[in-house]
């Protein structure tokens, strides 16, 4: 009936959580395209964004303390949804169903399903060690105080942890593509009753019998 | 040098080939070691050509001075004391950058056109395009590159490429009084060392050498030394220097291999969308249940 109007939808994530969401998405794009402008020629040219090749020497390391700090509240934050159950790795066994948008086949998921748990850990992997390293290899400030094969294995390190930083990620934006409703939840907080059925069976059970 | 080069065969952080057209003869400066007396007319004739001087210092006990290479100071006479060979010896070497065939800080620079190697052999900072990240000091196996705090650039021996590309000799070798420093085609210079080492062995310099490292592809700044076997005796000269893996890994395979994965990852993520299509809600299965 055109009348009827429908529930009214869950809330997912509250204002302060987006806007740190959002602080640590916006740094880490930052840092991203400055990191890779300095890691490859071919990308070089994203040093334009930053007000040149030195200014992008010069902000890439204080954006990535900022990108630190503001991680670190998502993971206090959300670490204890992220805990690995029995069902996440029958979930895993089935990536197949997963990438072939068969939800029917798969365990039921909390708040958080197997995947986003995975790239939660791999940031908690990641992130640290890009600010540790990147303090080793941080010119003019710190690096004179590290052995010269210190600063060349933590450039290496800084480098492949950046790209598994970086691979994760674009999986992560892809799949708040991919799955239709999903943006709303970081941007407007709210996701609506269907999608959280059809997603997070267990979480909307739990968020409804809250209720 | 703001003077047009065709004769560039690498060019840091670039994928396609220099102006190159141009082909120089191979040239090395030679330091015999075992001719100098210390003088540091080389570290003065250096200062002056380039019109930079260092800072007045403190004495540590020893004649060198400065106590280590800076962004000023391109060559350093390095005073080493040895009993190592029975008898008491003064081993004085003249460092700065050894012009690799193959340079680590080129290797490892992230700025195009901030190292330069002409087909002379000479490897060049070309500072303007400098960014001061310092991965060159993390490419160099000799610890030559100095980061100014002046300006966040780094500096070193140019070879005197400006003097060199008008047919001068550099002008350490100018200032050097007893022809320690000598410089001209590669080729001649192994010549004159060769004669020099027979010279050496004949007078019981049995390990007298020639120090060209091939782990670098051999260099544009060569040593004669008596302990050819034992260089880490004039003041840690690296035995067989060699750009870290390390920095082989992280500046070698992995950099286009990760380059190449990433443009996947998103490659992929854009064909699932076409193909397999988004996961989408339908609103309607809501008032079902409701």
């Amino acid at each position: 009936m055109s009348t009827h109007h429908n529930p009214p939808p869950l809330v997912r994530y509250s204002p302060a959580e987006r806007f740190n969401h959002w602080v640590t998405a916006l740094t880490f794009l930052l840092l991203s395209f400055s990191g890779l402008a300095l890691f490859h020629p071919s990308m070089f040219w994203f040093t334009q964004f930053f007000g040149g090749p030195t200014w992008t020497r010069i902000l890439h390391p204080y954006i990535g303390v900022v990108m630190f700090v503001s991680f670190s509240g998502l993971a206090l934050k959300f670490w204890h949804h992220n805990l690995l159950t029995r069902n996440d790795i029958v979930w895993l066994r089935r990536i197949a169903d997963v990438v072939r948008n068969r939800e029917d086949r798969l365990p039921e998921v909390d708040r958080y399903n197997a995947g986003q748990k995975l790239l939660f850990w791999t940031m908690i992997a990641t992130i640290p060690a890009l600010l540790l390293t990147g303090v080793v290899i941080w010119r003019p400030w710190f690096a004179p105080y590290f052995s010269i094969d210190v600063v060349r294995l933590a450039l290496l390190l800084h480098a492949v942890c950046a790209f598994v930083m970086i691979a994760g990620i674009i999986v992560h934006i892809y799949a708040a593509v991919w799955v239709k409703g999903t943006i709303g939840a970081m941007v407007r907080g709210t996701v609506s009753r269907a999608w959280a059925r059809k997603h997070h069976p267990g979480w909307y059970r739990r968020v409804i019998g809250g209720k | 040098m703001a003077l047009q080069s065709l004769d560039i065969v690498r060019r840091s952080a670039t994928t396609t080939p220099s102006p190159q057209q141009r082909q120089t003869m191979e040239v090395a400066k030679l330091i015999d070691v075992t001719k100098c007396i210390g003088c540091k007319a080389c570290q003065a004739a250096c200062q002056e050509w380039n019109d930079l001087r260092e800072e007045v210092g403190v004495n540590e006990g020893s004649y060198q001075n400065p106590h280590d290479l800076t962004a000023n100071s391109w060559t350093l006479m390095r005073f080493a004391e040895t009993e190592e060979n029975g008898t008491i010896e003064w081993l004085i070497r003249k460092d700065g950058c050894m012009h690799c065939a193959d340079p680590g800080c080129l290797k490892a620079c992230p700025a195009p056109g901030a190292i330069i190697q002409y087909s002379n052999g000479i490897v060049d900072f070309h500072e303007e395009n400098c960014i001061g990240c310092g991965y060159c000091i993390a490419g160099c196996p000799f610890d030559i590159p100095r980061l100014s705090n002046k300006d966040s650039k780094v500096y070193k021996c140019t070879l005197c490429s400006d003097r060199v590309s008008v047919g001068l000799e550099p002008a350490c070798i100018k200032a050097c009084p007893t022809q320690a420093l000598v410089f001209g085609s590669k080729e001649d210079m192994i010549e004159h060392a060769n004669d020099r080492i027979a010279d050496l062995k004949e007078r019981g310099f049995g390990n007298a050498g020639l120090y060209d490292p091939a782990g670098v592809g051999g260099t544009h700044v060569m040593y004669v030394l008596h302990h050819a076997d034992q260089p880490g005796l004039y003041s840690d000269l690296p035995k067989d220097p060699a750009i870290s893996p390390t920095v082989g890994l992280w500046k070698g395979i992995f950099k286009p291999l990760a380059t190449a994965a990433l443009a996947f990852t998103a490659l992929a993520g854009f064909f699932h969308y076409v193909t397999v299509g988004p996961n989408e809600t339908e609103e309607d299965e809501e008032e079902e249940k409701a």
